[in-house]
């Protein structure tokens, strides 16, 4: 089957908006990473190879530092942003806390921790873990534009003084810096800020924020924040953990000191070079990112609109990451969208139920409380930063009809968004 | 293009529909009308047939659905037209799968609704006809062999309010001899929670 999309030089290219999911590697970075594989010897030892690796290594630990203004000595190197955010979690059951006087008085005996209702899985399923290990696990609400509710919070932050029960205290708060599927931005600073005036340790999984906005650790004041490379142009299979100097950590890998012994296992060397590589673009560009998606943004939501009649807007109007644009199509079914966009040459992604096999829509969607026929015929582009507007205007041009012939199709009439 | 996600077949169904009714439903007068399925759960399926000496003569549908989904309503559309109420009516998801040429086994229960919504529609001809009910003829599958439990008492245990694999074998005592149609009994729960969805 020919390929459909937008005709670049003569040949057909497929139009790719599904950045928050994936990016493409950034050539700078493809040849870097290349290079490295020449760089075999093992950073941990002491030979001329061994010395080669670890000083490519330790070059890439002050570049990924730099993007979170961040010190190189603070940042471990991961697997990728599951294995960062699952450490984190694995710490608040771990013997790290009664490590040390300091530790004990300030966070023994509490049990209880806080986080939200619109996290990546890979934070839910890890405070689900530490719920079955007896902690007290509290997913805060969002409002409709996906902001958590500071009143619950200030409540579950108190729960401790209330009760006069240390258990009741918050040990660890996570909440995500920007979300993946709606692009909602929280007030993190706020957050992290009365997270510490509880006494609380500070989580944010910051992977769909670095290299979109603006991220500094000593601003956002955060006790640990996660990073992943394959967003920001770079390989897969790699990412970071930021841990504020002084703050408890559990290496969740054992068995090696790599890493000042936080995360055995010998160094990938390339991964981590193309990582160095992939913050520093990142961090150059920032600026001209956000300018450029927002405006592509801006375009591809103003010509939905104009051109779809009864279609909702997911997430915050202004506190949104620049590249995320979730839509709701009511009538249509989110994989079948997907599916039809995919045979005329565009890759987004869906909160529909059908897509990924489960009988339940996104969980973010129906966190925000916008209903489950919403969120299964939503559908989320995400765009890059070599998006064009060529490439929008062919989608402006092709959804429309397909959100008319599956509505056609429908027995769901697009207006009531319920059946008949 | 790479291989796609389903068969050739129900790329060409999905692209293509036969039979759909793009049209509000009043626009298609017909004899019988069966709907089943729930948004909540992602689909909903309509099918409308003219019945004539026994035969569905022609029909309609409209789905609210992934693509799998309606491309088994398309392909059943096609199907059913000359066929007898009787046979019509014995149709089962599996014969559906077959005609798309396979479905991947986490979207089977797209296909299911069809053949629910096709039966629905001929008890609705038939009970506007004042004619004898065809219930209780449609294709059962034996679930549990041990202690012969059928997929029909699987459902009405549903409708009855049982939700688990524990709940059912209170009731039905199925899988309590061997066990091994535990996966099996699961997939069908998946599939009723998906028609009947709360």
């Amino acid at each position: 089957m020919t390929r459909r999309g937008v005709t670049r030089n003569g040949m057909k290219k497929r139009i790719y908006l599904d950045y928050n999911a994936t990016t493409p590697m950034d050539p700078s970075v493809r040849e870097d990473f290349i290079r490295a594989f020449d760089d075999y010897g093992n950073g941990s030892s002491m030979h001329e190879e061994g010395r080669i690796a670890a000083k490519a290594i330790h070059r890439a630990r002050e570049q990924v530092a730099a993007l979170i203004h961040a010190s190189p000595e603070e940042i471990i190197f991961t697997s990728g942003g599951s294995e960062s955010n699952n450490t984190v979690f694995n710490t608040m059951v771990s013997p790290a806390l009664t490590r040390s006087t300091h530790f004990r008085e300030a966070w023994g005996g509490r049990k209880t921790i806080i986080t939200t209702s619109i996290e990546h899985p890979c934070v839910m399923e890890s405070a689900r873990r530490l719920q079955e290990l007896g902690m007290k696990v509290n997913f805060l609400s969002v409002d409709p534009f996906g902001i958590v509710d500071l009143e619950e919070y200030r409540k579950l932050l108190s729960a401790g003084i209330s009760t006069g029960n240390v258990a009741d205290k918050p040990l660890l708060v996570s909440i995500m810096m920007a979300n993946n599927e709606i692009g909602t931005i929280q007030d993190i600073k706020e957050l992290a800020r009365l997270a510490h005036e509880a006494g609380a340790l500070f989580h944010t999984d910051a992977v769909q924020a670095a290299g979109k906005i603006p991220v500094d650790v000593r601003d956002l004041d955060v006790d640990y924040l996660t990073i992943s490379c394959h967003k920001i142009y770079g390989p897969k299979g790699i990412g970071a953990l930021y841990i504020k100097k002084g703050k408890p950590i559990e290496a969740l890998i054992r068995g090696g000191h790599q890493e000042g012994s936080l995360r055995a296992g010998t160094y990938n060397g390339p991964a981590i070079e193309a990582f160095g590589t992939a913050a520093r673009l990142a961090g150059e560009r920032l600026v001209d990112y956000e300018r450029k998606t927002r405006a592509l943004r801006n375009r591809l939501r103003d010509g939905l609109l104009a051109a779809i009649p009864d279609i909702r807007i997911n997430g915050h109007p202004e506190r949104v990451l620049p590249n995320t644009l979730d839509v709701s199509f009511p009538g249509a079914e989110g994989e079948a969208i997907l599916l039809m966009m995919d045979i005329l040459g565009i890759s987004a992604s869906t909160g529909s139920a059908c897509a990924s096999g489960s009988l339940e829509p996104s969980h973010v969607l129906v966190a925000t409380g916008v209903g489950p026929e919403l969120a299964h015929g939503s559908i989320r582009f995400s765009i890059g930063m070599n998006t064009t507007n060529e490439e929008i205007d062919y989608v402006l041009n092709e959804v429309p009809a397909i959100i008319r012939k599956l509505r056609g199709f429908s027995t769901v009439s697009s207006k009531a968004g319920s059946a008949e | 293009m790479s291989d796609w996600v389903y068969s050739d077949v129900v790329k060409d169904h999905f692209m293509n529909p036969r039979n759909v009714l793009e049209e509000d439903e009043s626009s298609w007068p017909c004899d019988g009308r069966g709907i089943v399925g729930n948004i909540k759960c992602g689909d909903q399926m309509l099918i409308l047939i003219r019945v004539k000496d026994g035969k569905i003569a022609d029909c309609r549908w409209k789905t609210y659905g992934c693509a799998s989904a309606l491309a088994s309503t398309s392909i059943l559309s096609e199907a059913i037209k000359g066929m007898s109420l009787e046979d019509a009516y014995i149709l089962k998801p599996e014969d559906i799968v077959a005609k798309l040429g396979g479905l991947p086994s986490n979207k089977i229960h797209c296909s299911v609704l069809g053949d629910k919504a096709l039966r629905a529609a001929i008890d609705d001809y038939l009970e506007r006809n004042k004619l004898p009910s065809l219930k209780g003829r449609e294709h059962t599958e034996v679930i549990c062999t041990c202690l012969n439990v059928t997929s029909n008492d699987i459902e009405e245990a549903y409708k009855a309010g049982d939700r688990t694999w524990e709940d059912l074998q209170a009731r039905t005592k199925i899988g309590t001899a061997c066990g091994g149609c535990k996966m099996r009994t699961l997939e069908l729960l998946h599939q009723l929670e998906h028609l009947y969805g709360e």
